[in-house]
């Protein structure tokens, strides 16, 4: 095995560093939200790989098919989507909010309106 | 009757969106949907305690395939907890949240807390892994709106930052469960748990172990991943600050002893892993640390809030004792402090709605004008100390006897010294309510509001004579969990 025949999972980790990166060290709120999405994605991608199979079909029972993927995982992945999507819009909804009160979406300069940085 | 386990999550998940439907009936349908919860609980809790543990197959599907529900004294124990405040909760709220929330949007308001009981009473009662998350994203999704409603636009931030730090912590979860699923291939923890021993050397369970640690200690606040928690329960509104601080922290605290010991087993996390090391410092740091922060703070909320932190430093000391006492005086102590915030934050809510303010220097003299909310107060703080007679002091208790069981005299002693610090921050509240001169104008809260308020003290009280109830029922769960 050699260390790219699993490429996939490099990129999960390539964008689960991504998005953390970017929720811990952006002061933006929306690049934030979006680095969520990115690090959220990245777990997306790692549920995906685990069901797939090289060569294997839905398991639907049809005539020269014999391998036959997971489809578990999959169907796991679309519950995490739509908490994702839920997530994403509840996060951008309390931005506008933020952003009414505030004038700004920059965390710094919130902190500094509260006045307790 | 054999739905009975469903039924508690099911009753609020169907009233929810009842309360958008029908607005003007909000409240009472919130009532109804706690309270039936509440009888559920108490069935249940009966049922495991006198048959064993209640195994529920959702539509007949057979596990492992099948979502199954599991009950055991330990679940039975906190679905007993968030219930019971639930219902206190809803019954003291009804003039709280109309002065602290739009009125057109208090039926919103009822519809979300009533998701955010069916996220939590889902979270124990599951016996599938990947429903755990399910039902705690719906239990944090709620939580978020329902901290941003609070009136302080700071809630706003405060929620947004829980947002972000929560889905994190579950996002880490969900990886967790991803890398267990791909070594074993199922999803049933009871089914996780027969699979695991042969896989524990692997990197991948490891790194699920890692990753579902690092995720629930998020969601439970464990120092240093406390930050979204001071705010949330500050800026939230009276209501919400009350169910989050007695609820939430103490089921992810639930899910990390489910995954600890019954999937992982119990020899996982402390022999093979040591997490005890990270556990135990961690702990200690929270409990100092924190407690020392809230000595300084100028707000009651805040104080509470970073006591909080320290009460769940004590809750994580006694798992990291790893030994079947540190275990039963963390699950004693889940429940007692359940109460004891309760109460207090109950408490402090009724300042807030008749004065307006939690800041310490609007409350200077409240005590005189507000003798029943203040006399709540002092003995909530007594049990928060640990003063003999109150439930706060047994706890505390088990946890000093465990940690000489394990000859860790040192461990006792941070526990007594922290115990100082917590009477300090306690009297700074009681001087400045009692013995400052002040012009607060707030006069007493109505009956309802004290009765629960009071009702929770009581119990303080009594458990902390009678302890044979709580440690009874904490005993048999730390068995079970030991050795299921």
């Amino acid at each position: 095995m050699s260390w790219f025949s699993h490429y996939n999972y490099w990129i999960v980790i390539f964008l689960m560093m991504i998005g953390l990166y970017i929720v811990i060290c952006r002061d933006n709120l929306a690049r934030k939200v979006i680095g969520l999405n990115v690090f959220q994605t990245s777990v997306f991608v790692l549920f995906i790989s685990i069901g797939a199979v090289r060569g294997a079909t839905a398991p639907i029972l049809a005539e020269g098919f014999t391998e036959y993927a997971n489809p578990l995982p999959h169907v796991l992945i679309l519950t995490a989507i739509v908490v994702g999507v839920a997530t994403t819009s509840l996060a951008l909804a309390l931005i506008v909010r933020i952003n009414e009160a505030y004038g700004t979406i920059d965390e710094n300069q919130i902190q500094a309106k509260d006045g307790d940085g | 009757m054999e739905h009975i386990a469903i039924l508690q999550v099911v009753i609020p998940l169907v009233l929810a969106p009842l309360c958008l439907v029908i607005p003007r009936y909000a409240w009472l349908i919130a009532f109804f949907g706690s309270l039936a919860a509440l009888c559920c609980a108490i069935v249940i809790l009966l049922a495991v305690l006198g048959v064993g543990d209640i195994f529920y197959v959702l539509g007949g599907w057979a596990p492992p395939w099948g979502i199954s529900l599991h009950i055991d004294p330990l679940g039975g124990y906190i679905l007993l907890l968030v219930t019971l405040v639930a219902t206190l909760v809803v019954v003291w709220a009804h003039d709280s949240v109309s002065s602290e929330i739009q009125e057109d949007q208090i039926n919103l308001f009822w519809c979300m807390f009533l998701l955010c009981l069916t996220g939590s009473l889902g979270i124990v009662a599951t016996g599938d892994a990947f429903n755990v998350f399910v039902f705690l994203e719906i239990a944090s999704l709620s939580t978020y709106s329902l901290i941003a409603l609070g009136r302080d636009r700071r809630a706003l931030m405060a929620s947004f930052q829980y947002l972000v730090m929560g889905t994190v912590g579950a996002t880490f979860i969900l990886i967790s469960i991803g890398l267990l699923y791909m070594m074993t291939g199922t999803l049933n923890m009871v089914d996780l748990a027969s699979s695991l021993p042969e896989l524990r050397d692997t990197t991948t369970v490891q790194a699920a172990f890692a990753f579902l640690t690092v995720g629930v200690s998020l969601k439970i606040a464990l120092f240093p991943l406390h930050q979204w928690l001071p705010n949330a329960y500050t800026y939230a509104p009276s209501t919400v600050t009350v169910f989050l601080a007695a609820t939430s922290t103490k089921i992810s605290l639930y899910v990390l002893l489910r995954f600890f010991y019954t999937v992982f087993g119990s020899g996982y996390a402390f022999d093979d892993l040591n997490v005890d090391y990270i556990l135990l410092p961690l702990s200690i740091l929270a409990i100092f640390v924190s407690s020392m922060i809230a000595v300084f703070q100028k707000d009651l909320k805040k104080i509470l809030a970073y006591s909080s932190v320290a009460q769940i430093g004590y809750m994580t000391l006694g798992v990291a004792l790893a030994n079947s006492q540190g275990l039963t005086a963390a699950i004693v102590h889940m429940f007692n402090h359940g109460l004891i915030k309760g109460g207090l934050f109950l408490a402090v809510g009724g300042l807030c709605f008749r004065i307006g303010s939690t800041s310490l220097s609007d409350l200077r003299g409240a005590g005189r004008t507000m003798p029943w909310t203040m006399g709540a107060i002092v003995l909530g703080g007594c049990a928060l100390i640990g003063v003999p007679l109150t439930a706060g002091f047994v706890s505390k208790w088990y946890l000093i006897v465990a940690a000489l069981e394990k000859d860790m005299w040192y461990v006792a002693l941070a526990i007594l010294a922290a115990s100082i610090i917590a009477a300090t921050y306690v009297w700074r509240i009681v001087e400045t309510l009692y013995f400052q001169e002040g012009d607060s104008a707030g006069r007493e809260v109505p009956v309802y509001m004290l009765l629960p308020t009071w009702l929770l003290i009581a119990m303080l009280v009594w458990l902390g004579i009678d302890t044979d109830l709580t440690i009874g029922i904490a005993e048999r769960a730390a068995q079970s969990l030991v050795s299921p």
